[in-house]
Formats: C-alpha cells, structure tokens, sequence
C-alpha cells in the first residue's frame, strides 16, 4: 500500500478488503492509511432498494395518494416509493427535488411546513447514484413525517430547496462540505465545518482516514509514515 | 485599561491591512477603538467577536457589521469544534457508537444516546422489546438531563446579560444533577449509559433516594431564581421585546424546542410524535406568545417544572425487572456494577464466565470484539431534546458497523436565527438573543 495511490484499503468495492501487509515503521504501527473500510476483510453486502407495492398502510397511502392528485409530474418525479420500518421514502429524479418539496409543503393534505433534516449517505454502489441526498420532512399538521431522497453522481448536482424550505441552508452546505453534493441556486454554497481552504470532502467513504498531512493553513505536520519513530 | 500606559501595549493593537485598518480588542479597551476612528469618514465597523468570546457559548463566531450601536448585518461561522463525530462511528461497532455521540452536545449527552439508540432498535426491530424498567430509567434520565440543561442555560444566559450570581446557582444545582448520573453511570458527562438494548447499568437505591431529595430540594430553587430575575428590572429590559421571532418564521428557518413554543406553537415531540413511552406521562406543554427572550424564559423555567412532574412519576413507574432485552444476541454481555475504583464487571460475572463457563466466554468476546448485525435499511428518529428536535438518521447496510449516522442537531439548525433576531437590533441584544438559542457548539459542530 503506497501513499502515492492515495486511495484507502478496502474503498474498492467488489472485492473483500485487503488487509495491508505488517507495517515495519511508523508511529502507531500503521503505513498508509490502513485498512479504513471498516470491514476488517468481510465481504460487503450491497442491499439492493425494491419498491414496496401498493397499499403502503398507516397514513403513507394517504400521502402518495395526495402527492399524485397534487403534482402533475408524479409518475416522472417519483422513481420509487418505499415503506421500511414503518416510514415512507420517496425516491425522487434529483432535478424535480425543488417542485415536489414546494407541493410537499403548500398542498393543504401534505402540509409538510418542517424540514427537519438535509444531509447525504455516500452508498459507493455505482457511479450515477452514489450520493444520496436524504430530506426528512415533517407535518406538524397532521404528525407525520416523510423521507425524500435523490441520488447524484460524486460531484453531482441537485436544485436548492433554500426558497422552500429556508432551514435547508446550512444543511445544504454541510451536505456539499462533506460530500461534494453542488445544490444549485443555494444563495452560499461554501464550506461550513470543515475550514474554507480544506481540499476533499471528509465524509465520503473513500476520503482517507489519516495517511494525510494536515491541511489547516500554515501548518506543516508530515504525514505519519514521515514523522519520528519511537522504538 | 487604557489610564495605564504600560499595559496599553498589549490591548487594542492596531494594524493596517488591505482591508482598512484593523484592531484587536479584548476588554475594556473600547475608547482606543474609537478615538482612533473617524466618525465622518468610518460609518461602519465590522466586529469579529469570538470564537474565543465568553458571550458567544463556547467557539461560535459572530461577524458583525454595526452601524454606531445597530447591528445592520451578523453572519455565523461555525466549525471550531468540529470533531468527526459521524465519520468516526462508520469505524466502530454499534455499541461502541454511544460513546461517541454522547460527546456531540455535551450538555445533553443522554439526549444524543437516546437518539442513537432509538434509531438502532429500531433498525434492529426491537423497539418494542425494550423492557418495561430500561424504558422507565431513560425517560427518568432524559428529564434528569433536561433540567440541568436548562439550569446551565439558565447559569450562561444570565451570567451575559449580567446576572453573574445566577451563574453561581445554575452551576450549583446542576452539579446535583451530576452527581445522580455519576452515581448510576460511574460519569458526570459522557455516560454512554444507554445502550441498543437497554442501559448500561441499573440504578441503584442510593442514587434514587437522591432523585427523591432533588424532587424535593429543586422547586424551592426555581423559586428562588424567579425570586432573582423576573422582578429585576434590568432582567426584564434585556429580555422582553428582544430578539423576537414569531412562528412562521420558526417554520422557516426550523427552529424547534423551548424557541418555537415561546412564540406559542405547543409542539413537543414528547406529546406529538412520542417514544420511550412518554404519551404514559401526565405533564403539559409550557408556552408562551411573546416570542422574545423573555417569553424563552419562562418556557424553560416552566419546563424544568414538568420535567420534575415527569421525574417523580417515573420513579413511581420503576418496578424492578431487567433492565436489557433479554435476546442474548444484542443484549450487552457484561454485568456491570460500581466497585472501589469505578464503573466494571461484576465480580460474580468475571468469575462465571472466565470459571464456569467457554461458552459464555466466547460469546462475551464476540459480542464485545465485533458487535452485532443490524438489518440493512435506515430510520429516521426525532427526539424533543432541551433546544428542539434531535434528530438521529441511521444507516446500516447489515454488518456490525453503522453504515452511516447523520445527527441533526437543534443547536446547529437554530443558530440560522441569528441573523433574524439580530439585524437591525442593538449589539447588546445579539448576546441576548444568542443566549436564548441555548446553543452549544459541541452538538452544532459535532
């Protein structure tokens, strides 16, 4: 495992996780940046997303029902609906994401006011749904809750949903820090947690768990491999 | 400051930058400020107050543009405190998970577990396994840790807009809270004390006679603080009619918790949407119409009341029972028990299983090493945590790690109001509406 590659052990999906030679210097014991899959030589399972068929139960025919007769698009906007667990996910074409959150939030037997929740799940399955941007509506009305959720390439990009749901904002931008998700027409896609000058978005699953010098400006800390070694 | 010449040197120094001359001020040093300012050609002046700010609750970072004494224009920086939280929990099996969330708002460490542990059982499809006395501690704790939530921000807020004595007392009480937790969980913070399953320990009667001591020692407390501030004439001119936001523009900007119910919408997640068994509860939903920092007030002092309602009749509930879901594939193998040096396993269970038996052996170290699998899918939990919803979205992809964990955290979400409480105010009012966000960067940052 060479730190040129810079790729982690394990982030190549497909095929168990390598597990990296015996290091023979460093700090902790580690070169590279280890095995970081987290799998520890397991084999990944990749969960495969079914349709639930009609009727859903609970209030979820009521919603989809709802969001039908309200939203001409629906059968173009609508990829998937799914109930799981006793919640209801709407599987939604990224760039319809704007029009069904605004119908979501003005149709009097939607009345989701609430975003409670933006934010990204990085699935790594294949590369034109490997970010999922997750939307966790809530109806304060009628106390329900719903899950919207958009897959987009890495780098991808979605429309805002700022001048609907103006809590989105900051949520939007953690998204993009940490995954690279573009929301477009975001009044201020910048960085939020990470520091602005920061390179990569931490939260991917193939960002490199340290391995990696540090970035913050002006400091000049090598990367572990490089650093003194205490025997 | 400035009368001594000596030390002048060292507040308010001065440099010139591309971007116009720029000061650095710590205290006490504002007239070199602004004898140095001309007023005629400098109208405005931009004011970087914190991260390291004692006003700003802990590394947040207000940008300021004032005009004289206006705010025309605040913006947030946050991030200071940003510590990986998520990231770190996709490394470690779903037990190990609550000891890192507990970290994220450190005020309310038990709010975070229950988040987390919720989502897992619920992803796991045990939720309704939980039994009877696990649920009964939680909601006992989960009260325990509202009121000394609200008592620090009781304590903070009113040592910024002046109050320094209520500080002393906020600080006080909380410290009783603290001994409770640290009684039952062997820590005064960062517990992990609720487990996917159950809790980690049972409580044990010492620590309930002090629930029962505080139920009676805190009412008169509260009193006492009311006794302190809501007379006080200038408690009252900083707090009503500052910083004001009404319900729609909650809606807008998601606002939850004691914000939301000041500007009077009675939205309590304990009552609307409940979990762990709170709709068994008898307690009401303080509100108040003012929508200020005022009305904030007196809907986290009406809190902490009903959470004392809450607290007693919990402890009425407590029957002794297990205390973790009996299925031996989840449910935490160890014993634990207070010894002489702190929070460990029992003795009679280190002799059982290193003694007695492999078997339970191996499945002590399996369990502990590698943890347990939990069905692919993902949930998304919403708690009434003591600054609004805390909501936990939890991703498994079935192995024995968390595939992903997304923390919504109120203070994150509320500090967005900043900006509308703020511009067009006073300066003054931006510390005092800041404080009744009650944010705490631990959490925002995560």
């Amino acid at each position: 495992m060479s730190l040129e590659s810079n790729e982690p052990v394990g982030a190549n999906l497909g095929a168990p996780a390598q597990t990296p030679a015996s290091p023979e210097k460093g700090m902790f014991g580690i070169q590279g940046s280890g095995d970081v899959s987290g799998f520890g030589g397991l084999v990944r399972r990749k969960p495969e997303v079914v349709g639930t068929p009609k009727p859903y139960g609970s209030y979820f025919d009521e919603v989809t029902d709802a969001l039908e007769e309200a939203y001409p698009g629906f059968a173009d906007a609508i990829e998937k609906v799914v109930v799981d667990r006793d919640e209801l996910t709407l599987h939604i074409v990224p760039a319809k994401i704007a029009e069904v959150a605004q119908i979501m939030r003005d149709d009097e037997s939607l009345r989701f006011e609430l975003c409670s929740s933006v934010s990204g799940v990085d699935y790594l399955d294949s590369d034109a749904r490997r970010l999922h941007v997750i939307y966790q509506l809530t109806s304060m009305t009628y106390r329900r809750r719903v899950r919207l959720e958009a897959a987009v390439p890495a780098g991808g990009s979605l429309p805002t949903v700022t001048h609907i749901y103006p809590t989105a904002d900051w949520q939007e931008r953690e998204a993009y820090d940490m995954f690279g998700v573009v929301f477009t027409g975001h009044p201020n896609l910048t960085r939020i947690l990470m520091p602005d000058d920061w390179e990569g978005h931490p939260q991917l699953k193939d960002y490199p768990l340290g391995g990696v010098p540090v970035e913050y400006k002006g400091a000049e800390i090598p990367p572990p491999d490089q650093r003194r070694i205490y025997q | 400051m400035t009368s001594s010449g000596s030390t002048s040197q060292s507040y308010a120094t001065e440099r010139e930058t591309t971007e116009g001359r720029v000061f650095t001020v710590t205290g006490g040093d504002w007239d070199t400020v602004t004898g140095a300012i001309d007023p005629l050609s400098n109208e405005k002046i931009v004011v970087n107050m914190g991260p390291q700010h004692p006003s700003t609750h802990g590394v947040l970072r207000l940008v300021l543009e004032l005009e004289g004494e206006t705010v025309t224009e605040a913006r947030c920086v946050i991030g200071y405190l940003h510590t990986g939280i998520e990231k770190n929990l996709e490394y470690r099996n779903w037990t190990q998970g609550t000891t890192f969330v507990t970290r994220a708002d450190y005020l309310a460490p038990l709010f975070n577990e229950a988040g987390y542990v919720l989502g897992v059982e619920k992803l796991l499809g045990i939720t309704d396994d939980i039994t009877e006395r696990a649920q009964t501690i939680r909601v006992l704790f989960m009260e325990l840790n509202r009121i000394s939530s609200h008592l620090v921000w009781l304590a903070t807020a009113g040592m910024e807009i002046g109050a320094i004595s209520m500080m002393l007392y906020g600080f006080r009480e909380r410290e009783y809270i603290l001994d409770i937790f640290e009684e039952t969980t062997g820590l005064r913070m960062n517990h992990a004390y609720f487990r996917p399953g159950g809790v980690a320990n049972d409580i044990p009667d010492s620590a309930i006679k002090k629930i029962r001591d505080f139920l009676i020692y805190m009412p008169k407390k509260l009193k006492e603080y009311e006794d302190l501030l809501s007379g006080q004439v200038i408690w009252q001119q900083r707090t009503q009619g500052v910083a004001v936001l009404d319900v729609t523009g909650c809606l807008a900007l998601g606002i939850t918790g004691p914000v939301l119910r000041s500007a009077g919408l009675a939205w309590d997640m304990r009552k609307t949407l409940p979990y762990s068994g709170y709709e068994n509860y008898e307690f009401d939903v303080p509100t108040a119409t003012t929508g200020d920092v005022w009305g904030r007030y007196q809907v986290r002092m009406a809190e902490m009341r009903e959470s004392l309602k809450i607290v007693e009749q919990a402890l009425d509930r407590l029957r002794p029972g297990p205390i973790f879901i009996s299925d031996k594939k989840i449910a935490w193998p160890a014993q634990l028990a207070m010894g002489v040096d702190g929070l460990g396993n029992s003795l009679e269970h280190v002799a059982k299983i290193m003694g007695a038996s492999m078997e339970s052996l191996i499945h002590h170290f399996k369990l502990v090493t590698e943890g347990f699998r939990v069905p692919a899918g993902q949930v998304y939990i919403g708690i009434e945590h003591p600054r609004g919803e805390l909501g936990v979205h939890v991703v498994s992809d079935g192995g024995t790690h968390p595939y992903r964990v997304h923390m919504r955290d109120p203070s994150f979400v509320n500090l967005q109001a900043i900006p509308a409480m703020a511009e067009g105010a006073l300066l003054a009012d931006v510390i005092a509406g800041g404080a009744s966000l009650d944010p705490v960067m631990g959490g925002c940052d995560r």
